[in-house]
């Protein structure tokens, strides 16, 4: 069993006869952040998706999703454990921040208190205490950011995509926020797949770069 | 199987009046209490509406019977209803248990087996209505009623103007014609087929022919053109003074009542007779309105009711329409105050206390009392108002 | 290409089987919610038009038409009164129709975006929940040459003391009808461009157009005009067939000898001549054919306007110098259609309190309560029923329209699907034309003269209205939020309810808000499936009206109006009380 996010043969074309759009055999290991860079167009997003299982019907998706060992492929999204950052926060207008993270957490965490505790331990981890109760609207573009990460990482998924989550920060709240991004995911020993087009991200990442481009 | 089919097929032509039969009134009575009437109504008189809520009232009290009024804008809906659901094959469990009906709906119905019957000369206030008085009683527009519907009431055209701007109104159609050419502009019926735009026609044709006596048969069997010419003579005369020359027409007889309050009519027509009082009392029109008759007497015509060929509670509704020939619900309805609705019983036959609640009625200055209306003219056969109609729509129905 | 990428081929069969893709658990239902909805409201129409075919060709045992003939057709055609009542139907309905959109157009293109424009807004809600036929009698009341315009300068301006015979209501060319109609179909089209505009990123291509140097009006007719004519398309279709079938309004604007076509069908089948109906059932079928006739000259139109219009965008005029008087045009016509109605209503409140009320006075001469005493038992009970039926009615249209547009989502069909245009039938087929039919189905299955068999006639009514409301703010949510909570371990039920519903809640109750008035509005549906026993606002006021006394009309059109007024509302109020601190969802 290879523990780890493996993409075996993902291959994404324009349809089921159609330009071939991304071929990748990838392994990317826990603790590790892996960076896809490429021009726009070329398709990261649409990998994305695919191994979230939610690429738009217009592609044909083949190869295999793995997942500490475990093919994922057939799972719905919701099944696969695998958790999503976007370049917005894409937080939920209708709820307040700790509304958000409590959506993350599992069902199984049961009791209101334990689950406020844990709402509240996980904005403390992002230097957010006591915002629970505030409206998303009324936050910072950097503190949206950082709750989206816990909201992410609260709902335990074993491997972490990373959709450009860094381009609409200012340049000083990049730095800062890339770093808090990879300590806690190498502290937690997930592996991620970051989406870029910013040769400093890759770096900070620390990890292998896999470059896609024009066929 | 075939035993069965045959059963069924008997059962469906056994005569209609066999269940239940008026003739054992306290069995009708029994069988009526509990049941739910549902009478469909014209619903656009509150004050009609208040009296039917009255007459529930009182059915509740004395029979047991639950009378709920559906209002309906036009009863032709509700033969709409009926026939529809002798389409749809409900012979019985009908909607409709009682209508309030006349004329060329009852003949229509009668025509097409839609009624029960025959059960209303087999009531027992049958014996109080004035067959001699009033011929209508039998004759609905001369069609034959023969059992198939309960006389209510009557009811008579009469004319009102306002005395303020029109001080001497016409008391003919000759006279009418005179008045409109002196004010063009005020003066409208409403367009055929309205039931009181079509009545304006047959009393201006009841006036204006030289021999009447075709009218009361059916029009396939007399000269229709040769009838008819007097009244498009007067037509074609009296067009081109009415309101808006004869290019646009009031919708209903109703309208007309709002079109004189509102000063853009001096001279109007109604079949209630009380409708006139009953609106300067409520505040619709001016206290200068008058009502009159013609001088020459005015159609006049009886209602009815009458129950579906599949009512679901015919026995209700036959104690109903008993209740209605009453003396005191008839008194009740004479009453301007009320209603205004002319009696169909023979009132000078009641015993003392009885004709008491008559004499009691205070007709007030507006209204007209019996006294007053002067002799009511007979509908003619049903069979000339499609022609007329049809003729009418020809001529003056086609747009420009 | 990069280096260690290169794509490994899969034999065809796996790849099936490993083909990625969002696949949630089958649903049990949801898949049937499209195919559900066609059926319920396809199938009434259907069956009520064969039941009206029938009897056009001469087929209805029970008066004794037992042989298929083309009489009733020639008895139509044969009708005196046919070529001019053609005649106000067209006009009518292709006027009425172009004028309210191009008047709809002309205020989103010129006050779109402004202060003024929310005033606009703010002003919907009320007029669409006026009745059309308190509408009709409110704008009769207010231009009539005895109304309350002439009142205001009588007699001291005009020296008028009765009425001028002149003719404005009821004109023979249904021109007055087509003004009443513009009235009701200015705010419906608003509300429908209202809810594109989004989809059709509208702002931002006025914004780029006016920076290119084009007017205000010029540039959103040439940039956003063909982004958002594809969405609003079948509103403008629905209000074409309305106006071309609609009786409540043109029995009061409409001319009356001949009455427009609708409106003669309705008399006939209430001739006491019951051969009549056979008449009546040729004039719906020709009056359907009328309505598809227009509707395909309507298309017609669309296109010879699009090639005319790619022209005249690609023409480069910038129309800066028009931009006042368009702006100003459409003030002025934003001002008018919204003033009738309100000067309308305001009409029906003074009358529903007044005494005695004569020409020309401004003001009743006194004022009394008993219109409304005498009306206040029978409006409760008239009012609570009218709410459970357009409750049960809109709950269950909802359901229906929210089942559609999920399946649609889950099973990534892209594009709406061809045949959920179908939903659009039950406004395109002229009422006259089924409903009769449709009450003869209900009775031959048992299934009428109940409020609940009354609920389920005005399902077919408001689902359509429902979808049209609902459909365009549901396609355009950001699906990554679904995204985002599918990712975090939400499977489709949980994204559905806890976020894709709440932050819908804005337009599905507004999609609710108009259904409800939709059902409020019914008369003919309740009159016959529910045997006239069901008493609602409107069937009361319908009835009431039949007596002429405007007191009591005034009484149950404000009520009637109330109630739908209610709807929207709660369709308001709901949302700001929910989300009062989650400033990312206040509209």
């Amino acid at each position: 069993m290879t523990a780890g996010l493996r993409l075996e043969g993902l291959r994404i074309r324009e349809g089921a006869r159609g330009r071939t759009l991304v071929a990748l055999d990838l392994t990317v290991p826990p603790g590790v952040a892996v960076s896809v860079m490429g021009p726009s167009g070329v398709g990261k997003s649409t990998l994305l998706a695919a191994i979230v299982g939610a690429a738009p019907p217009a592609f044909a998706v083949s190869g295999r999703v793995l997942l500490d060992g475990r093919d994922v492929g057939a799972l719905p999204t919701e099944a696969r454990r695998i958790g999503l950052l976007f370049q917005d926060d894409v937080l939920f207008p209708h709820l307040s921040v700790g509304g958000n993270l409590a959506f993350a957490l599992p069902a199984a965490l049961r009791g209101r208190a334990a689950r406020r505790e844990r709402v509240a331990a996980a904005l403390a981890e992002a230097g957010l205490e006591g915002f629970a109760e505030r409206d998303p609207a009324t936050l910072s573009g950097g503190q949206r950011a950082r709750v989206a990460v816990m909201r992410a990482l609260l709902a335990e998924p074993r491997a972490l995509l990373l959709d450009e989550p860094f381009s609409r920060l200012d340049a000083a709240l990049r730095a800062s926020f890339r770093r808090f991004v990879f300590e806690t995911l190498a502290a937690r020993g997930l592996p991620a797949l970051l989406v870029t087009h910013d040769a400093e991200d890759a770096a900070a990442a620390c990890g292998p770069v896999v470059t896609l481009g024009p066929a | 199987m075939r035993l069965a089919v045959l059963a069924a097929a008997a059962t469906l032509a056994a005569p209609a009046f066999a269940s239940p039969d008026p003739a054992d009134w306290p069995a009708v009575l029994a069988e009526a209490r509990g049941q739910t009437v549902y009478w469909h109504a014209w619903g656009g008189s509150p004050e009609v509406n208040d009296y039917i809520a009255w007459v529930g009232r009182e059915m509740a009290a004395r029979h047991g019977v639950r009378v709920e009024h559906v209002k309906v804008a036009d009863i032709s809906e509700t033969v709409s209803r009926v026939l529809a659901e002798k389409g749809a094959g409900r012979e019985t469990g009908g909607a409709v248990d009682l209508m309030w009906i006349n004329g060329e709906n009852f003949a229509a119905m009668k025509r097409n087996d839609l009624l029960f019957g025959p059960w209303a000369e087999a009531t027992p206030n049958w014996a109080l209505v004035d067959v001699e008085g009033v011929p209508g009683v039998r004759f609905d527009f001369t069609v034959p009623t023969e059992g198939l519907e309960s006389p209510w009431g009557k009811a008579q055209i009469v004319f009102f103007h306002d005395a303020a701007r029109m001080p001497e109104p016409p008391r003919s159609m000759i006279a009418l014609l005179a008045t409109a050419e002196a004010n063009p502009g005020r003066f409208a019926y409403p367009a055929p087929p309205d039931f009181t735009g079509t009545t304006f026609l047959k009393q201006a044709l009841l006036e204006l022919v030289e021999d009447a006596a075709p009218l009361f048969g059916p029009a396939e069997e007399a000269d229709f053109a040769g009838t008819t010419a007097p009244l498009w003579a007067f037509l074609d005369a009296l067009h081109p003074h009415l309101w808006r020359r004869g290019a646009a027409w009031p919708a209903s007889g109703p309208q007309l009542r709002s079109m004189m309050a509102d000063g853009e009519i001096d001279l109007a027509f109604s079949f209630n007779p009380n409708e006139a009082a009953l609106a300067i009392a409520t505040g619709l029109l001016p206290d200068t309105v008058r009502a009159y008759v013609f001088d020459g007497g005015s159609i006049g015509n009886v209602h009815f009711v009458a129950i579906p060929f599949n009512a679901s509670a015919k026995a209700g509704a036959m104690a109903t329409a008993d209740f209605l020939l009453s003396p005191e619900a008839q008194a009740r309805k004479a009453d301007p105050a009320v209603w205004g609705d002319g009696p169909v019983i023979a009132v000078d036959a009641l015993p003392p206390e009885d004709r008491a609640l008559f004499d009691a009625i205070d007709f007030g200055v507006g209204a007209l009392g019996p006294a007053d209306l002067g002799p009511a003219l007979p509908e003619p056969h049903p069979s000339w108002v499609r022609l007329l109609e049809a003729e009418w729509a020809r001529r003056y129905g086609a747009g420009r | 290409m990069g280096a260690p990428l290169r794509g490994r081929p899969l034999s065809a069969p796996r790849a099936q089987a490993a083909r990625l893709g969002w696949r949630p658990r089958p649903p049990r239902l949801l898949p049937w919610a499209p195919a559900l909805t066609l059926g319920v409201l396809i199938g009434p129409v259907l069956a009520g038009l064969a039941g009206a075919a029938a009897p056009a060709f001469g087929w209805f045992p029970p008066l004794g038409g037992d042989t298929v003939t083309l009489a009733p057709f020639r008895a139509l055609l044969a009708w005196p009164g046919f070529a001019a009542s053609l005649r106000a139907t067209l006009v009518s309905a292709a006027l009425s129709t172009a004028l309210s959109l191009a008047l709809a157009l002309l205020i989103v293109a010129a006050w779109g975006g402004t202060r003024g424009f929310r005033l606009i807004e703010r002003a919907l809600s009320p007029l669409l929940s006026t009745p059309h036929a308190a509408a009709a009698f409110g704008l009769a009341f207010l231009i009539a040459p005895s109304g309350w315009a002439a009142r205001a300068l009588s007699p001291w301006a005009t020296g008028w003391t009765t009425a001028p015979d002149v003719l404005l209501i009821g004109d023979p060319w249904a021109l007055s009808l087509a003004a009443g109609l513009v009235t009701k179909e200015v705010p419906f089209l608003l509300l429908m461009i209202l809810a594109a505009l989004p989809q059709a990123d509208a702002a931002r291509g006025a914004l780029l157009a006016r920076a290119l140097g084009y007017g205000r009006v010029w540039g959103w007719l040439k940039v956003v005009l063909p982004r958002v004519y594809p969405q609003i398309r079948l509103p403008v279709y629905a209000v074409l067939a309305y106006s071309a079938s609609t009786v409540d309004m043109a029995v009061i604007l409409g001319p009356t000898a001949p009455p427009p076509l609708a409106v003669q069908i309705t008399l006939w089948t209430r001739d006491p001549d019951l051969s009549m109906r056979f008449v009546a059932a040729a004039g719906a079928m020709l009056l359907l054919a009328v309505t598809l006739g227009l509707l395909g000259a309507w298309r017609l139109g669309e296109l010879a306007a699009a090639r005319l219009g790619r022209a005249w965008v690609e023409g480069g005029g910038r129309g800066r110098r028009a931009d006042g008087a368009l702006r100003a045009a459409a003030g002025a016509a934003a001002a008018l259609t919204s003033g009738a109605v309100f000067a309308g209503l305001a009409g029906l409140a003074v009358w529903s309190v007044a005494g005695l009320w004569t020409f020309p006075d401004f003001w009743p001469r006194s004022f009394r309560l008993d219109a409304w005493a005498r009306a206040a038992p029978g409006l409760g009970a008239a009012a609570g029923e009218t709410a459970l039926i357009g409750v049960v009615a809109v709950l269950v249209a909802l359901a229906l329209t929210l089942g559609c547009l999920e399946a649609e989502h889950r099973h990534q069909l892209g594009r709406p699907r061809r045949s959920l245009w179908l939903l659009y039938l039950p406004l395109v087929v002229p009422n006259v034309a089924f409903l009769t039919g449709l009450q003869t189905l209900a009775l031959a299955a048992g299934l009428d003269g109940g409020r609940w068999a009354v609920a389920a006639a005005h399902v077919v009514f408001v689902t359509p209205y429902v979808f049209l409301s609902l459909a365009d703010p549901w396609r355009a949510w950001d699906a990554r939020a679904g995204l985002a909570a599918a990712a975090l371990g939400a499977g489709p039920d949980r994204v559905l309810w806890a976020v894709r519903l709440p932050m819908l809640l804005r337009p599905v109750l507004t999609a609710a808000a108009v259904g409800f008035a939709v059902s409020v509005g019914q008369y003919l549906p309740t009159l016959l499936i529910g045997a006239g026993r069901v008493a609602t606002l409107t069937t009361e006021a319908v009835t009431l009206a039949s007596g002429g006394d405007r007191r009591l009309i005034g009484v149950y059109a404000l009520t009637q109006a109330a109630a739908a007024c209610v709807g929207f509302a709660l369709a308001l109020a709901i949302p700001a009380v929910a989300f009062r601190d989650r400033r990312g969802l206040r509209g």
